[in-house]
């Protein structure tokens, strides 16, 4: 038949698709390797350097000293003579920990909460979007500050409190793809064939939301690393001896007249991430989009 | 090579298509709609563009009107009136688009702004180049959605469109092409969208807005629609055109063997309801796929092995000159009337 | 002899909801008081304009919207829409086609697994090798290459993706195929390939079809029995001869008048 001449040559999977079209994007590739030279730095850069986080280098004349290449201290000691290039990627790890699970306790309550009311819809929906609405109404920084001072400052907390927020508006935009979804005649045809609702999201609706879930989960991480910033520039976030992009740069932000460096390196790689990982959005959404199926 | 389709005594040519091309460049590689199609049409006649998808014939429009996508690009020559539109920067293409050109789209829910009202829909053309006050606008409105049918004109201009049926929609959007007295209407697939009862109605008035004078080129993959209006046919396959004749010829004896073809798989209430539908093997092909010769060549039953390798070329079917003649590009018409070469 | 199908006073409303939580709901009649008989091995078509609830009619037999009045009843008994345990062995037997051929294949399956899901999902488990075997025997069936498994939606044409739609509605052999407009967004040679597959289907197989559509002349070529639809009312219904022939009601008779009629081929030729 006609078909085997012109048909592709190889099932192109509709993900290697999306990859070759990302890889089109050069703003988007950039990003990524940013952010996996930041990554790589997170986990290694603290071996590469001979101190530890909290250990105080009494060596120097003074506690405070800007980066230098000869004493070993490239990004510089802080106030109390710590090294702050292991400091950064310390507190680098830290934020992206925070982000990423925090992300993925919000992607996976989100997901979940959006795909099932967008499918039900009628009342069932009403009513768990109408929950949704009410909890993005409640002053959820009260709420974190009330949750800490209960149960003191751990840091499965934070990665709870900041999740709580993060599904409500993942649930939504699930729940408008589920809607649409849920009318589309394939989705009719698995109802056709008797199979369960349960086995109907999972299988015919969350992998066709996938798509927006992840463009939206990186525009998301740096909200929840900012976010997480703010609780530690409130002294609420993560505790001594560990530390943050967040704890750091407000560190830095008392130190800024006489110690610049303090609040500018780890501003520089947090605004760095942040970028990268906007760009790397962008270029998700636009690999992802179906209807630039080429 | 242009084929000229009318006498040379005749008034000139409303719409003269030349050797057209359209091309996309996608990830793909170059992808090519549209191939050497010229055509030609007069005022008060109404010619059709038969072709299945992946034939271009709606890209053919489109270049016409310069509304390609961005990644398209048409070369060739397209002469409205004797201005040439091809290439031709925004102030000229607006100067004829709604006011010598206008276009009926396909899909009236989709056409229609949903959040105007339809008098607004009716009068923006006219209200926003100055040809008429908001009262002389309105006036003409009314009177168009007479001319249309719509019964209660008044009342309509208040509504929205989706409180429309789609056959009413379907006039309003017609009524809104003819809002600026165009000279010519691009209507593509007009019927398409619409229940039977209704798609004579639209044919009708389609035909009335022929007899009132104005060119009317008409997209279709349906041949009832060109049975009921056109006065010429072009048949489009794979970005080119194969066949072109009037159309009382094309359906008593049809040239080309795709035509025939075609012809052939529309099942008709008044023929013996035999249960097999003789189709066409295989898919229509697709814009990315490329022929050395005949596109139509790996379907077709007459095929023999010059096809394949060498694309045949228009030539006139019939009397060339006569108002009866056609052409037909095939190494194996199904009628050997073809006589004489195409002019150059 | 009992029907295979048998439709009793049906009636759907569909619940219009306002907006808001609490605004007042309205309803739209869809079908009022519909009866249609399929017999064994017979081919009815159901025909009629856009709200005549044709469609509607095929979602209440396939289970998918709920009658608010009348029943359905299955080689004689009424069919139990709410018991998951007699809409297992229903369902084997009861299959649909769907009109538009990329929206009814999810777009991450490939046709290997779309026709696999219907195959797990309706008869049980099977062993994956037997499995396999029983895809490619289906997609073979309904003019598709082994290749075809691997491929997605996207990849294919609209013929060959109602072409995958098919194999899946039949993998079981169902004795009964619902075709919801299933050749109208196809192109007019690819239709008449799909209406000639869909007859001969239901030749080998004795399966019954209740196929519904706008276009008279594609039911007139395919169906034996015909039934047409105005408003959620049935108008007529009887032999297909008969119907076309000999139309009794005065809305069939515009209906077919409506119909383009194309001139013919000069003979000989």
């Amino acid at each position: 038949m006609a078909e085997a001449t012109a048909a592709a040559a190889h099932a192109q999977g509709l993900w290697t698709d999306a990859w070759q079209r990302l890889r089109r994007s050069r703003a988007a590739i950039v990003a990524a390797t940013l952010l996996l030279l930041v990554i790589v730095l997170a986990i290694a850069g603290p071996w590469l350097s001979a101190y530890t986080v909290e250990q105080v280098d009494w060596s120097q004349a003074t506690l405070a000293t800007p980066p230098s290449l000869e004493n070993g201290h490239w990004f510089g000691t802080d106030a109390n003579g710590r090294d702050l290039f292991v400091r950064v990627w310390i507190g680098t790890r830290m934020s992206l920990l925070v982000a990423l699970l925090s992300t993925l306790v919000s992607v996976a309550v989100g997901v979940a909460w959006g795909a099932t009311a967008g499918y039900l819809g009628g009342r069932v929906d009403d009513w768990m979007m109408r929950f949704v609405d009410v909890l993005y109404a409640l002053p959820y920084m009260f709420f974190v500050i009330i949750l800490t001072v209960v149960f003191g400052r751990s840091l499965v907390l934070i990665f709870l409190a900041i999740g709580a927020v993060g599904w409500l508006t993942m649930a939504r935009i699930v729940r408008g793809q589920a809607l649409a979804l849920r009318n589309r005649e394939f989705v009719e045809a698995a109802i056709a064939l008797g199979l369960p609702t349960s086995t109907i999201i999972a299988r015919h609706i969350v992998p066709n939301v996938l798509g927006t879930v992840i463009v939206y989960a990186t525009l998301t991480v740096p909200q929840v690393i900012l976010f997480e910033s703010f609780l530690s520039f409130l002294g609420l976030g993560v505790q001594e001896p560990l530390t943050s992009l967040g704890r750091l740069v407000a560190e830095g932000a008392l130190e800024m007249e006489s110690s610049p460096w303090l609040l500018l390196v780890p501003s520089a790689v947090l605004a760095t991430i942040l970028l990268c990982l906007n760009f790397l959005g962008d270029g998700l959404r636009d690999a992802l989009d179906p209807r630039q199926r080429a | 090579m242009t084929v000229p389709m009318t006498t040379t005594t005749t008034p000139a040519n409303l719409l003269e298509v030349r050797d057209l091309g359209v091309r996309f460049a996608t990830a793909q590689g170059t992808v090519q709609a549209v191939e050497d199609v010229s055509i030609a049409m007069r005022a008060g006649e109404c010619l059709a563009i038969v072709g299945e998808s992946g034939s271009g014939k709606s890209q053919l429009l489109l270049a016409c009107l310069g509304l390609l996508a961005a990644n398209g690009t048409a070369r060739g020559s397209v002469r409205f009136g004797g201005v040439e539109l091809l290439g031709a920067d925004e102030r000229t293409l607006n100067a004829v688009r709604g006011t010598g050109i206008a276009l009926l789209p396909q899909d009236p829910l989709s056409s229609l702004t949903p959040h105007l009202r339809i008098e607004t829909l009716l009068t923006e053309g006219l209200l926003d180049r100055g040809l008429a006050t908001r009262a002389q606008a309105r006036q003409r409105a009314l009177r168009a959605l007479g001319e249309v049918g719509i019964d209660d004109p008044e009342a309509r201009l208040r509504q929205y469109s989706h409180e429309l049926s789609g056959g009413m929609r379907q006039r309003v959007a017609l009524a809104t092409a003819l809002m600026c007295e165009p000279r010519l209407l691009f209507a593509d697939e007009p019927t398409t969208a619409l229940d039977v009862s209704v798609q004579a109605r639209v044919l009708e008035l389609l035909a009335g807005v022929r007899d009132r004078g104005l060119g009317v080129l008409i997209i279709t993959h349906d041949l009832g629609v060109v049975a009921g209006l056109a006065d010429r046919v072009a048949v489009m396959y794979a970005g080119r055109i194969v066949e072109t004749a009037t159309t009382a010829e094309l359906f008593r004896a049809p040239c080309h063997p795709y035509t025939a073809a075609l012809l052939a798989a529309v099942p008709r209430l008044d023929d013996g309801a035999q249960s097999r539908l003789p189709g066409i093997a295989g898919d229509p092909p697709q814009p990315t796929m490329r022929f050395p010769g005949c596109a139509f060549a790996p379907r077709c039953e007459f095929a023999l092995d010059e096809c394949s390798a060498q694309r045949p070329e228009l030539r006139t079917v019939g009397v060339s000159g006569s108002a009866a003649a056609g052409t037909v590009a095939c190494y194996r018409p199904l009628h050997a009337a073809a006589a004489g070469e195409a002019a150059p | 002899m009992t029907a295979l199908l048998r439709v009793e006073s049906a009636s759907v409303r569909y619940v219009l909801r306002g907006r808001g939580l609490f605004a007042p709901v309205r309803h739209l009649q869809a079908l009022q008081d519909v009866s249609i008989e399929i017999p064994e091995d017979g081919r009815l078509g159901v025909v009629g304009e856009s709200g005549s609830g044709k469609s509607t009619l095929a979602r209440l037999v396939l289970g998918l919207v709920r009658a608010d009045a009348g029943r359905v009843y299955w080689q004689g008994r009424a069919i139990a829409y709410d018991e998951p345990e007699a809409m297992r062995g229903l369902r084997r037997e009861l299959q649909v086609v769907f009109q538009d051929p990329f929206g009814s294949l999810d777009p991450r399956m490939t046709a290997g697994e779309a026709v696999g899901e219907a195959l797990q999902a309706l008869a049980g488990p099977v062993p994956s090798v037997a499995a396999q075997d029983r895809i490619v025997a289906a997609l073979a069936e309904v003019g598709l290459g082994a290749a075809f498994a691997n491929r997605y939606p996207h990849q294919l044409s609209g013929g060959q993706c109602q072409r995958v739609a098919i194999a899946r509605a039949t993998v079981t052999r169902p004795r009964l195929l619902v075709c919801d407009e299933a050749v109208s967004a196809l192109d007019v040679s690819v239709q008449a390939q799909i209406v000639n597959l869909l007859h001969e289907l239901s030749e080998r197989h004795s399966m019954s079809l209740l196929f519904i559509s706008h276009n008279l002349a594609v039911v007139r070529h395919l169906c034996d029995h015909v039934a047409v639809l105005q408003r959620g009312r049935l108008v007529e219904q009887g032999n297909r001869d008969a119907i076309f022939a000999t139309p009794q009601s005065q809305y069939t008779r515009d209906l077919l008048a409506a119909v383009p009629r194309l001139p013919a081929k000069r003979q000989g030729t």
